[in-house]
């Protein structure tokens, strides 16, 4: 049955010719091939979210007076709705969280370098994105927590010289976070960054077909010597069944998140009370607020925040274009990216412990 | 430069220089009016000091009124002969017995604090002589409190002011001086505890420690210019000008009519006057707090009755809690109980109803109110209760899903070892 019916779309669609590159697609196999599962898994994430994001548009409402009683709805009102909101945040936090694995093992694994300098690139965009989704993802329930963490981090945004106060406003649809804010966060959640992303997730993709997986150069260089050593495995069905595997680890582990540890609602918004104490941005933003915080308020003649500002924006901006610094350099010079690569990552790791348990 | 070397002999430039310092100390003082009773009084010791820095903090200097404004004389003269001579004018220290028509003479003038301030009151000289203090000082009593004494002087600040002593929070400090002095009270024969026992109350409580300033003081059961104890009848309108409802309540009760007949200061017997307390259901019990035992007989009618209110708050306030301890459960599990937490409030408004209508001393009434809390907090408490069944439901589920996955993972394993085998 199922047979007859991939034959008649076959004849009128022509798949098996749609298909033949995955057929002969092939993933290197080595000891290091476990982290290229990461982006697969990034991407499955992606679609949980559209799914669940999509399943909560259906009961979310918008607006400073409705939106924390409509998720509040979803949450004790709708079947199984607490199921789908929890999956969705958890599902938000992992797909960042695996998306820094992936940029970080691209960046051991030295995959960015020639010729996938525009993968790294395009894939440098969309964890910024990712990011900008979770931060206007956090607003929507419309909480105390979300509220003032989005007052604070518009609140950056506006200490860049010249274009912050702009972007600030651009951000909070006027001088103050209000329902206007919250609507336009909306708008960016759900039409603007999904648009861009998506275009951005299908040239990454292409890129990634286009050039293959990227084998580290120690291992390169080694089937190089011995050719009889290379091995490599089909794309489809023998990788795709592995990461099929990874996927259900992953669902797995987002349902025992969401039944074990239901994402919590807090306390709707009051704009007229005072910031709760210590309060803290999203882990993924912890290490970019602890570096703002201990920065001194002057340092000698500039202001602090906005040298900060600066300065993560100048290390983003330096860190995406990481391959064309690198490029065909020596091995010396190499090692050094790795050794910065590596400052990154325990910096990224320590900063954030240190803004988690810090007061 | 050439143009600015003038030829000026020694004696012309000495001149010259004088006449520009005579100029310079004339714009320095310009505007600065003479006022000599500040010159000399800022250097006399004790009560007759006034500086300028302490004058300057009064209302009445800030407004451009002057020591002769008050006390006559010309300020203008350095001569004390002409500065406190009868011919300007000169009344010297106010005396006490003077002091209420001299404050009365501006500020009992409404067309005169017009111009100063159209909305200040100006009949606290009227209240005054209706006052305890004013009448005693009509009589000759010298001892009672006059205006200065409340208000202070020389560095008489408004009500307003934190500062003043006549701010809300410091009225009670203010009264005592006086009031808590027992030798000085003393032929005047009425206690002198009433601080002490106001700062032990929920009153004092409320104004001094937590800043409500709606919070009563001494001024706002006694009145302030005209302040005479309430009558033990008028107590329960004193009290109701805040409790309304309890006052609405007690004025319909049995109790009312009773207290009246035997002379009873309403309000006051049960909860006291200056050291209120903050009332609980315990003074409707029989130990030391209960107060319905100090009139009424064990096992009468108004016994029985008490018994029941009191019972009946109790097991409301147990299912609050109760409920209370059902949704903080379901919360740590991780449930959304949010709504069931707000109506906690409902049930919680409840309890506070049955203990206003309690002023009723009908348990038929108070019962509604509590009937109304208890399905409140029944219906919580089954919130709290099925938010853990459904937490374990979906834990249940959870197994169920990860044993189906476990299975998936085992046989996608296999098929790939049998696809590469």
């Amino acid at each position: 049955m199922i047979a007859a019916l991939i034959h008649w779309l076959d004849e009128r669609l022509q798949l098996d010719g749609l298909i033949a590159p995955l057929r002969h697609k092939t993933v290197p196999t080595h000891r290091l091939s476990y982290w290229y599962f990461f982006g697969g898994i990034t991407l499955f994430l992606f679609i949980i979210q559209v799914l669940t994001g999509i399943l909560l548009l259906l009961y979310y409402r918008p607006g400073a007076n409705e939106a924390f009683e409509s998720v509040q709805y979803i949450m004790t009102r709708v079947q199984f709705g607490w199921l789908i909101r929890s999956i969705h945040s958890w599902s938000a936090n992992l797909m960042i969280f695996t998306a820094f694995v992936h940029m970080f093992s691209v960046v051991f694994l030295k995959a960015y370098r020639k010729p996938r300098e525009l993968t790294w690139v395009t894939g440098m965009l969309l964890l910024f994105l990712v990011m900008g989704f979770g931060f206007s993802g956090y607003l929507l329930p419309w909480n105390t927590l979300a509220f003032f963490a989005t007052k604070v981090g518009t609140e950056i945004a506006g200490q860049v010289p010249f274009i912050g106060k702009p972007i600030m406003i651009f951000l909070r649809g006027g001088e103050e976070v209000t329902g206007a804010t919250l609507t336009r966060f909306f708008g960016f959640h759900v039409a603007v960054l999904p648009g861009i992303v998506t275009v951005l997730i299908a040239i990454h993709l292409f890129l990634v077909q286009r050039l293959g997986m990227s084998v580290p150069p120690k291992v390169e260089a080694a089937w190089e010597a011995n050719p009889a050593a290379r091995r490599e495995m089909k794309f489809f069905p023998n990788f795709m069944l592995r990461e099929l595997m990874a996927w259900y680890v992953a669902i797995g582990a987002l349902g025992a998140l969401a039944a074990l540890f239901p994402w919590e609602l807090g306390v709707k918004a009051d704009p007229f009370v005072s910031a709760p104490a210590g309060i803290k941005p999203e882990w993924y933003f912890l290490f970019m607020f602890q570096t703002l915080k201990i920065i001194p308020s002057k340092v000698w003649l500039f202001d602090g925040e906005v040298l900060g500002v600066l300065g993560c924006s100048l290390a983003g901006m330096l860190w995406m274009l990481l391959p064309f610094f690198e490029g065909d350099r020596s091995a010396r010079i190499k090692a050094w990216f790795t050794g910065l690569s590596i400052f990154a990552l325990v910096y990224v790791i320590g900063m954030s412990i240190y803004g988690y348990v810090a007061n | 430069m050439a143009m600015l070397q003038i030829n000026l002999r020694p004696r012309a430039l000495r001149s010259a220089c004088l006449a520009g310092l005579l100029a310079l100390a004339a714009c320095l003082g310009y505007g600065q009016a003479v006022n000599s009773c500040l010159d000399c009084h800022s250097a006399q010791p004790g009560r007759l000091e006034v500086t300028p820095e302490k004058f300057s903090q009064d209302i009445h200097a800030q407004k451009g009124l002057t020591c002769t404004s008050c006390h006559g004389g010309d300020a203008s003269s350095y001569d004390p002969e002409q500065a406190m001579s009868r011919k300007a004018g000169w009344k010297g220290k106010v005396d006490r017995k003077q002091i209420p028509q001299l404050c009365g003479s501006c500020h009992a003038n409404p067309a005169f604090m017009r111009t100063y301030n159209p909305s200040l009151r100006t009949d606290q000289l009227d209240q005054y002589h209706t006052s305890v203090h004013g009448k005693r000082l009509a009589t000759g009593d010298t001892k009672v409190a006059v205006c200065t004494d409340c208000h202070s002087v020389h560095d008489l600040r408004p009500p307003s002011d934190p500062r003043s002593t006549v701010n809300p929070v410091n009225v009670a400090k203010t009264c005592s001086r006086c009031h808590s002095d027992a030798s000085y009270m003393k032929q005047y024969g009425i206690p002198t505890d009433q601080f002490a026992n106001y700062s032990t109350s929920v009153h004092h409580d409320a104004l001094a420690v937590r800043g409500d300033l709606s919070a009563p003081t001494c001024t706002t059961c006694h009145g302030n210019h005209g302040a005479v104890p309430p009558g033990v009848d008028k107590v329960q309108n004193v009290c109701a000008n805040c409790h309304v409802f309890q006052a609405q309540m007690y004025q319909k009760s049995t109790h009312s009519k009773a207290f009246q007949d035997k002379g009873l200061p309403g309000c006051v017997v049960c909860h006291t006057n200056h050291g209120i307390h903050l009332p609980s259901d315990a003074m409707l019990g029989t130990g030391p707090q209960g107060v319905c035992m100090r009139c009424h007989a064990p096992g009468d009618h108004c016994d029985r009755a008490r018994a029941t209110i009191q019972g009946n708050l109790t097991q409301l306030d147990q299912s609050i809690k109760d409920a209370d301890q059902a949704l903080r459960l379901a919360e740590s599990a991780g449930m959304e109980v949010s709504e069931a937490r707000l109506s906690q409030d409902q049930a919680r408004d409840a309890l506070t109803k049955a203990r206003v209508t309690i002023h009723s001393f009908q348990a038929a009434l108070v019962n509604q109110d509590i009937q109304a809390g208890m399905k409140i907090a029944a219906a919580n408490q089954k919130a709290g209760k099925d938010a853990m069944v459904e937490r374990n439901h979906r834990r249940i589920g959870l197994g169920i899903c990860l044993i189906a996955i476990a299975f998936m993972l085992v046989g996608l394993w296999l098929y790939i070892k049998k696809l590469e085998s």
